[in-house]
Order: structure tokens, then sequence, then C-alpha cells
């Protein structure tokens, strides 16, 4: 890390992912002077409110205004600034994605949207404020490099992450409290980077978000019944980490993707695309929403009812064992 | 300070030259946006000859003036200026719109010197504009931005939620033009979606607003003036002008809004660019 700060002070116990983002945000801002703030009257369900009122004269409350949000973070990027633009995903992914596309990823400027609200995390507010969309969007953008936090301390390490990071990245958290799967920051967070959370040799597990919690709990649950389940935080997704993916593919012949978003265009299509183009042959399983607009609900509940918890992943994990898959001789040879 | 009659001569001269530049482009590009390169031409001659502070050979200088292009498809008027300035060879004119070439119908940041930020996509300019003259500001530096945007582009939502925001946060270092030809792709603007009281919309958004004729250099410079003296508010010109301006068959005539010329057009059009000024 660049910027010579240590971060010890955040609480996950009390403190959701969004909260933590706004601290870690002010205390980098304290070093970093370039960095400025940009919200659409958010600036308290974000926490980029943090910042904010830390540094009122670099923060820019525009207003409900989110395309005109982007194009000044632009401006004031070309001006020499880090915007970090706050919003809700769904507003920042589909209300401004023109903006982000071609005002932000286009001139390659170096700005960083931190979108909260992500996925089903805003459950009880139906489909206008879900967004399990934006990583198809996001990831369809030239230059954007996108993540997808699992937890509070991952949520604090990308945020440091991208500011040295060149250009723009789109970081999706949700919206309140979420368990935390790690116990603190330092476990070697790298953009691009998967993590290993969960040795096993049977079938893989790949998820983002809170689903890398639950994924982890499956993991455990289905050890004592001695099923082998490796779990993998895929936390960035473009670029996807085909590494670890095919690495995967050779050691488990089964995989399964578990997101709280479209089964189309995001973590399963990054994941499938890298297997397909691989040339290999394995087992692959989306969890997500299938192609349909949530229902309305406690986050929970949603997580439950889509089958993205501990007891769906395991359900998942059953089925697909049941499969016969081939062995792959030629590995070596094709890789 | 006033432009004077010297300062006008030039800027009738370099307009003479973008204008021939222009059409002599939209030969070698196979097509573009004539009429609405052709209005705007104007003002940006009077911006590049006398009130940018700029240095072509150092693009990226960082206390330069900006312009910002928001009605983008005006490209091809734009970039045989950023030529004669300086900033890149004339002779690459030939490839515009080439597959390949740095230049396309809408300029790229990326591609060509002395473009400040691309565009094309309407509404999105002036947002990008307000976000510079913040970053100004809040460095200290002394620097303007300019905007142009269409008329047409006015339709734009996310223009008038940038227009609330130069306003609220007092953004005098920026100036906004609306090139006033009163045509967009279909049709007069005020048939296919009436404008109109166009003024009024600005100064109710908090800018100081003034009425031009956006062909006569002698109000363009003095509403600039007006512009650089004017405090606390951002200023928007709305510049009347005619769409195709100097080509006589182009001339009002929606259908200019986008075409191609031979070679034999491109001696018609020169010809009655010459007779505007008094060259033939």
């Amino acid at each position: 890390m660049s910027t010579g700060l240590t971060y010890h002070t955040y609480d996950t116990d009390h403190m959701t992912p969004a909260e933590i983002y706004g601290h870690v945000l002010a205390e980098l801002a304290e070093e970093r002077k370039e960095i400025v703030g940009l919200t659409a009257d958010l600036a308290k369900s974000t926490k980029i409110g943090k910042f904010g009122s830390k540094f009122p004269h670099r923060f820019f409350n525009v207003g409900i205004a989110e395309q005109n949000l982007f194009g000044m973070a632009a401006g004031l990027a070309l001006a020499g600034f880090i915007p970090f633009v706050s919003t809700f995903a769904v507003f920042a992914s589909l209300r401004a994605g023109e903006q982000v596309r071609t005002d932000i990823c286009y001139m390659n400027l170096n700005c960083k949207i931190i979108a909260t609200h992500s996925g089903i995390s805003f459950g009880q507010a139906g489909s206008t404020h879900h967004c399990t969309e934006d990583l198809a969007v996001m990831r369809s953008f030239p230059n954007m490099t996108v993540i997808a936090p699992a937890d509070g301390y991952e949520t604090a390490n990308a945020v440091i992450a991208c500011v040295d990071h060149p250009g723009p990245v789109y970081i999706r958290i949700g919206r309140g409290f979420e368990q935390t799967v790690y116990t603190g920051p330092d476990y070697g967070f790298q953009i691009g980077k998967a993590v290993t959370m969960h040795e096993g040799s049977d079938i893989t597990v790949m998820a983002i978000g809170p689903c890398v919690l639950h994924a982890v709990e499956a993991a455990k649950r289905l050890k004592e019944q001695g099923i082998s389940v490796r779990v993998l935080n895929m936390h960035t997704i473009k670029p996807i980490d085909k590494e670890a993916v095919l690495a995967a593919v050779n050691d488990t012949r089964r995989i399964i993707t578990v997101e709280p978003h479209n089964i189309y265009g995001g973590l399963g299509s990054a994941v499938a695309e890298t297997i397909v183009e691989a040339g290999k042959a394995c087992r692959l399983k989306r969890l997500g929403l299938q192609d349909e607009f949530a229902i309305v609900g406690y986050t929970d509940d949603l997580y439950s009812y889509y089958k993205l918890d501990d007891n769906g992943i395991m359900e998942a994990v059953a089925e697909m064992l049941e499969v016969e898959v081939e062995e792959d001789e030629d590995w070596e040879n094709e890789i | 300070m006033p432009l004077t009659e010297q300062d006008i001569a030039l800027l009738k001269e370099k307009a003479w030259l973008a204008r021939r530049n222009t059409i002599q482009t939209l030969m070698w590009a196979g097509g573009g946006h004539a009429g609405g390169a052709l209005s705007q031409i104007d003002i940006l001659v009077a911006l590049y000859y006398h009130y940018l502070k700029i240095d072509p050979k150092n693009p990226k200088w960082e206390d330069r003036d900006r312009v910002v292009l928001s009605k983008g498809h005006g490209g091809i008027g734009y970039a045989p200026i950023l030529a004669d300035v300086g900033y890149f060879d004339k002779e690459l004119l030939k490839e515009f719109n080439h597959t390949g070439s740095p230049f396309g119908m809408h300029l790229d940041m990326l591609k060509v010197p002395g473009v400040d930020a691309s565009t094309g996509s309407l509404g999105h300019g002036l947002s990008i504009a307000a976000g510079m003259a913040l970053g100004a500001r809040l460095k200290k530096k002394t620097w303007r931005v300019y905007c142009i945007l269409g008329d047409g582009e006015c339709h734009e939502g996310a223009v008038w939620e940038a227009a609330m925001s130069a306003a609220h946060y007092k953004l005098d270092n920026l100036t906004a033009f609306v090139d006033r030809n009163k045509h967009c792709i279909d049709g007069p603007t005020e048939t296919v979606m009436a404008l109109e009281p166009l003024k009024d919309k600005w100064i109710s958004f908090g800018w100081h607003a003034l009425v031009i004729d956006g062909h006569d250099f002698a109000q363009i410079g003095s509403a600039i003036d007006e512009a650089l003296e004017t405090k606390g508010r951002p200023t928007v010109i709305i510049a009347q002008t005619i769409k195709g301006k100097g080509v006589d068959f182009m001339e009002d005539d929606p259908a200019w809004h986008y075409g191609g010329i031979d070679s034999d057009k491109m001696e018609l059009a020169l010809k009655s660019i010459d007779r505007m000024y008094g060259k033939a």
C-alpha cells in the first residue's frame, strides 16, 4: 500500500460495509488531497457523507441528478482530481450508465464509483431499487475494473487499493449490515486475484459479496458430511482471475457460481466464458437471479428464496455431485 | 476589452479559412455534419484566435483554458481550427473519418491533441465543463472553461441538470454558448420540440444570459467580455446562427445536417464561402 497509512479502526461488528467505506475514504483523503467526493442526494445512504462532513469543500452533492453527477465527476477527473462517486448501484449502472461509459470509461478517467444498495440488498424496496444488472453493464465497459467485496474488511481493502489502481473502478457493496467473512483486513487482498476461503477437491464454489460467507458456511457443513468443497472469493469480476478458474476446473471438474445478480452477465458468465475459451469440459451451475426481477422481502429471506444462502448452496452442491464428470488426461498439453 | 477593427479583420480572415478547411475536410471525410460545423465556426474562431489561453505546443498545459465542444458532431469544423492553431499537422485532416484514423466525426481526446473532452452523445458536455470549472476553483487556478452546446441538444434533460448545478456552485469561470441554428435532425427545433423562450429558461436556472448574432465578431467579443466580467454566476451566450453558414446551398437546409460532397460540390461550396468574404 503506497499511502503509508494503516487502518485498524474499523469496527465490523458495528459498522456496515458502506459505513466502513465512508470512514476509510475520509482517512485516505487526509493524505490524498486529490480525492474529491460526489453524490446525488445519497450522502447519508451511501455513507460518502462521512467524507463529506470531514472535507466539505471537497464534497459535492449535486442533488437528485445522476447524469450530471457522473459528468461532473469526469470534469473533475480531467482537472486532475480522483473523484469518488457514490449512489445506488441501479442509478450508477443504469440511470447514468451512458455517462459512466462515455464520460468516464471512454476517456479512461481516474474515477472511482462506489455503488451501494446493489443486488437484492435493498430487499423491501422492490425492483426499482434492486440492482441485479450492474455487473453485466459495468463489465462490458472497456477500461472498467469491477469489484464486489465480500464484507466490510474487503470493502476497506478494495477502496484503498482502487486509489492507486489507474483508470475507472466500480465497487459494488450492499445496503445494510452484513456479517463478516474475514477476521481482519490482512489476508493479501489484490485486485484481480481470487482468494481461497476453504480448501477442497470435490467441487468449487465461486462467490461474491455476501454469498462468500454463505459458501464458506456451506463448505464447513459439507465437510462434516465428507464432501470437500473449495470456496473462492471472486471479488474482482473484471478482470476475472482466469488462473483460479482454470485451476478449479482441473482440480474439481465441478463449479458453482453464486452471486446476488442476474445469472446473465455477472460472475457466472465471466467464469463460463473463461472455461469455454480454455476448451475445457466442466460442470457449471450458476446460482443467482434466474433472469427474473426479485420479489420484495427481507434481504436475508431473499437470499434464502433464491437459494443463495448456506442451504441453497448445499443443495446445489449435492445435486451437482450426483452428476458424473469425465477425467481430463490432456490438461497439461492443452492449457 | 472590445475587439478592435484589426482584431475583427484577423478573425474574419481566420473564419474564412476555417470554413474553407471545413469544406475541404468534409470532402476528404466522405461526409459529415456540415450544417452545424459551419454554424458554430465564428464562436470557435473568436475563442481560438483571440480569447483562449492555450499553448498548442503543450496541449496538456495545466493552466490552459478548456473547451468542451458538447455538440461533438461539430468535430469536422473544430479539427481544422485545432490544426491551424498548431496542435497537429493539417495534412492529418486528409484522414478524417478514414478507417483507423485518429479523427472520427466526434473527436476523441485521447487521440486528437487539443481536445479537452471526448464528446458526441448530446447532453454530456456541460456537466463535464462544470466539473472542470469546479476543479479550477478547488485548485485556485484561473483557467476558464468554455462549453459549446447545440440548440437541439438543449432538449436533453441532462443539460438542465448541469445548468442547475453550474448556477448552484456559482461557476463564473464557466461560459456556455448555445449555437442557436434553429434546426435539429428532423426539422426546426420549434416544430420538433419547442425550446423558446430559451433565454428565459437559462435565466430562470440562475445564469447570466445573452442573445447575440453568432456570426458577428463584435457581438461575440463583447459577449465574451461580459462573461469574463460577470461574477457569481455562469454566463450563457445564445448565439443566433445559420445552419450551414457560408455555403449558399447548405444554409438553413436541414438536409445538410449531415452530408457528403464531391469535388464539384466542394468547388461550389468554396466559391460561395469566398463570395461571402469578398474573396471571389
